[in-house]
């Protein structure tokens, strides 16, 4: 019984994400409106969304072992080039949207060959160092094409007219929905398949895996292209949801931001990611409707001030989930189990520079 | 009754079962040898005991047990440690290096300087530019500095020419007349010269303890152990590879 | 000519500004392979207080620096001991404790002042202009530099002639030998994370100075500048960083004015790539 439930609980919870617009569920606290209304499927799709950003981003961080601060890179040029390619380029919404990932994994394909050649805290620089260099262009409007702080929208005539307006609101919520799926099985099956084993192997020990006689450049090469591709065609979703390319989108933040949703849900974990994604999402898009709040209004201001910020929320959770909770929320039901015992924790006396 | 015991020792590196139960005793006088082929797991152990790596099983020194302590508190405990690969500091200069290792109010320069002329003619020059024989003098003169109770050195040998490998043995020999040695050596013409009982180590676990000269006279145990036949002695020291 | 002069004393107090927050988050990578991520935090923390003390405080200008600098350490050492300290056998999460501090700091910041600029008081002796080579120059430049350059003298003697100097000059090259020596190199991290957090919450007072305003992102603005400078200099180098900080202002300045409006800060940031690409051993400790 419980055995089934463990197994078949992914398809039942997707069955119940699919029906979920046809669903007038009031989920007072957690939604504003009915489950179905517009308003709370946008926010849904967009938790789902993340959901999918994060389990892509963690391809990296936690199947590989790859810190990259620039994964937003991958994500605005998805979203930018897209949105250009139907602008610019006068192209319908499903080329613009393969030439938009097309530019993700062109880039993720040629800036990862170049990253990779450095490895560790150098690594995580240098990709830092790109998104850096992307985030200023987005935000200088070269030739008037990224429209500067202000960003594009999308060009609703490009547009199916069925992902248009606010009535439609539940077919961009399937989007996100299968955004997600296809994000899921794809790092599933990777990850599954010997090439994931590798990564695996590169994550616990790189020379171990050169010693095998394997390149993990190559390995490594394949997991930044692979997750800048679906953080590409993320940012296709994104541009239909949120209906425009914005320069937040290819800020070091969104990086930050889905690195905290990675840890917070459990790096490494099949769901993890998802589950820190949507949490993380949720929860700043809630805390900015309490911050205005007249019940937070009220408070004293020792607790209206910080409660009145997501990110000192976020970032303060951020941090004790690193500090009390290694493994993520995923890990937490087995950290229950066993009791207070960190499994992680190596022997308390060994000093890090003995694992150097 | 041994100053340093080493029960069940296991050490576990990035997933890698490097030790699987190490077990050494080391005599409170004179050199204890501890041998095995490379790769065998003799660096591991002595990091091991120094608190460099994440180990379990028990370490007793001096019948206190050391297992818990981190690094700096076990070298407190007065072992002086000269690494595998020396463990110099090459941007600092010979006094920098020796000043650093000073933890006695009165530190024994005397000593170390009349074992080692050539540290105080060099005193100012940087470590990293001093030969590999003198870099080697800088870490034994390291751990003379201070009054310790035990002393490791791991491959002191490694790398020098014929005629620097006699000279660190007798500086060796002499040090341990005072404080006992915990020595890691492959030369095994200098194993039989200085040291009295030895440890032989194969694949992360101790494989023979006994008296060291006993074990290289018997033939078929020390090709055994140590893959070599005892009676060649001279060609096992690594004749002044470079380094 | 004028121009090139003024480009040059703006430069150069950029170059200050960075120095103040590279050097220590050089020294930290150097010593303990801890990237800070809450350096720029720090800085805009040092901001703030001594903003705080100067406005509401009602303290004069060097007495609020002095403020902010204290608080500004004081906040470091905090970071150190409460969340770097306990995490020592988790490198890479005591990177991305830093990151989360980055993120919360800022914000706190922010949710107690806003998020708007907020003007930052200029003592008439330094708001001034003086007359250089035809350029009339602001002081608050100087004042940056000479802020520079005394903490440039004070680590170089600290890390020449102090046992913890020589203890962190060590540090750099092998962290484990030093503990090797019976060393108990913690008491060095926290040394450093102070001494890091006193020069960049130094430079958030006399950043305010500078931009003639505090606001709660400054220092995580600045911080990418301050990786490239680090990197540049080479990881442990004060005196590398030092260097880097004059080139890096110096070019982004000059790039700026002479070509388009941020192309200047675009170079630097792909320079800090192109480093890190040509030298990948940039990132391991030189103490110059
Ligand atoms: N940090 C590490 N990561 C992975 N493997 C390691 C590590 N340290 C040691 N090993 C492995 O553990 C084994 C034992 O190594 P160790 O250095 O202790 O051998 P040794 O007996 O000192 O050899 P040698 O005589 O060559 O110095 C070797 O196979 C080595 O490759
Ligand atoms: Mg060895």
């Amino acid at each position: 019984m419980t055995a089934h439930l463990k197994r078949w609980w992914p398809l039942a919870l997707l069955l119940v994400l699919i029906a979920a617009p046809y669903s007038a569920l009031p989920l007072p606290g957690l939604l504003d409106g009915p489950l179905g209304s517009p308003g709370s499927l946008q926010l849904i799709a967009l938790c789902l969304l993340y959901g999918g950003l994060a389990t892509g981003y963690d391809l990296l961080l936690g199947r590989t072992g790859l810190l990259s601060f620039g994964h937003a890179l991958y994500f605005a040029t998805g979203l930018y080039a897209t949105d250009l390619a139907m602008l610019e380029l006068d192209l319908d919404l499903l080329p613009a949207a393969l030439f938009g990932t097309a530019c993700s994994v062109a880039l993720a394909l040629a800036l990862g060959a170049v990253s990779l050649r450095v490895t560790g805290i150098g690594f995580s620089m240098v990709t830092l160092a790109f998104a850096q260099a992307g985030a200023i262009l987005v935000q200088r409007n070269p030739g008037g094409y990224t429209g500067g702080e202000e960003g594009r929208s999308a060009p609703a005539p490009h547009l199916p007219d069925a992902l248009v307006g606010i009535q439609n609101t539940a077919n961009l919520y399937w989007i996100a929905l299968a955004y997600l799926v296809l994000t899921l099985a794809v790092v599933h099956w990777t990850t599954a398949s010997p090439t994931g084993r590798v990564w695996a192997g590169i994550r616990e020990n790189e020379r171990r895996v050169e010693v095998l006689g394997l390149r993990p450049y190559g390995f490594k090469l394949l997991a930044f292209t692979v997750s800048g591709a679906l953080a590409g065609a993320g940012g296709v979703v994104y541009l239909l949801l949120t209906g425009g390319a914005t320069p937040q989108a290819a800020s070091s933040d969104a990086t930050l931001a889905l690195l905290v949703m990675v840890v917070l849900g459990g790096s490494g974990t099949r769901w993890g990611p998802l589950l820190g994604g949507v949490l993380y999402t949720w929860a700043a898009h809630r805390l900015g409707d309490l911050a205005n709040s007249a019940a937070v209004a009220d408070l004293p201001a020792a607790l209206r001030v910080p409660l009145s910020q997501p990110l000192f929320l976020l970032g303060t959770l951020f941090v004790a989930v690193v500090y009390l909770l290694p493994g993520g929320l995923a890990k937490l039901p087995a950290r229950l189990r066993t009791g207070r015992t960190p499994t992680a924790a190596a022997p308390a006396a060994a000093l890090p520079e003995g694992a150097a | 009754m041994s100053l340093l015991t080493v029960r069940d020792l296991r050490v576990v590196i990035d997933g890698l079962h490097i030790l699987h139960g190490v077990e050494l005793d080391v005599a409170a006088t004179g050199v204890t040898a501890l041998l095995g082929r490379n790769g065998a797991g003799k660096t591991t152990t002595v990091r091991a005991v120094m608190g460099l790596v994440p180990r379990t099983g028990t370490v007793t020194f001096d019948g206190a047990d050391i297992t818990g302590l981190p690094t700096h508190q076990v070298v407190r405990r007065g072992i002086g440690y000269a690494p595998e690969d020396r463990g110099v500091f090459a941007q600092l200069s010979v006094a920098e290096n020796l000043r650093l290792a000073e933890r006695d109010p009165d530190p024994a320069y005397d000593l170390v300087f009349e074992l080692f002329p050539e540290l105080k003619q060099r005193h100012r020059q940087a470590a990293g530019t001093l030969s590999g024989g003198q870099q080697q003098m800088v870490a034994i003169a390291r751990t003379l500095l201070n009054g310790n109770r035990l002393v490791i050195a791991d491959e002191p040998t490694k790398g020098l020419a014929p005629k620097i490998v006699t000279e660190v043995a007798d500086v060796l020999a002499r040090a341990a007349e005072s404080v006992p040695v915990l020595l890691v050596e492959q030369n095994l013409a200098l194993v039989r010269r200085i040291a009295g009982r030895c440890a032989v180590l194969a694949d992360g676990r101790t494989a023979h303890q006994g008296d060291a000269r006993a074990l290289l006279a018997d033939e078929d145990a020390a090709r055994r152990l140590l893959g070599v036949g005892s009676h060649q002695p001279e060609t096992t020291a690594p004749e002044g590879s470079s380094r | 000519m004028s121009t090139v002069v003024l480009l040059a004393c703006t430069g150069l107090g950029l170059g200050a500004l960075y120095f103040l927050v590279a050097s220590g988050l050089s020294l930290i990578f150097g010593l303990m392979d801890v990237l800070n991520f809450a350096h720029g935090a720090l800085l805009s923390v040092g901001a703030y207080a001594a903003w705080w003390a100067a406005t509401d405080g009602g303290t004069g200008f060097w007495l609020a620096v002095v403020f902010g600098t204290v608080v500004g350490t004081a906040a470091s050492v905090l970071l150190e001991l409460a969340l770097i300290r306990p995490l020592y056998v988790r490198p890479r999460d005591q990177i991305l404790a830093t990151v989360g501090v980055g993120l919360a700091l800022p914000a706190l910041l922010m949710g107690v002042w806003g998020s708007d600029a907020r003007p930052f008081p200029q003592p008439a002796a330094l708001s001034g202009t003086v007359g250089l080579l035809g350029a009339t120059v602001p002081v608050n430049r100087f004042v940056l530099m000479a802020a520079a350059l005394a903490v440039l003298v004070a680590l170089r003697l600290f890390l020449a002639r102090t046992r913890y100097g020589l203890i962190v000059r060590a540090g750099v090259e092998d962290r484990a030998m030093v503990t090797a020596l019976g060393i108990d190199v913690r008491r060095a991290f926290t040394l450093v994370f102070a001494i890091g957090g006193a020069a960049a919450s130094l430079g958030g007072a006399l950043a305010g100075l500078y931009f003639g305003s505090v606001n709660p992102s400054q220092g995580t603005g600045l911080l990418i500048f301050a990786f490239v400078v680090v990197v540049m200099g080479g990881m442990g180098s004060v005196t590398g960083a030092a260097v880097a900080s004059v080139g890096v202002g110096l070019v982004q300045q000059f790039a700026n004015y002479y070509t388009a409006a941020g192309l200047g800060d675009l170079s630097v940031v792909v320079l800090l790539a192109v480093l890190l690409l040509v030298k990948p051993r940039g990132l391991t400790g030189r103490l110059a």
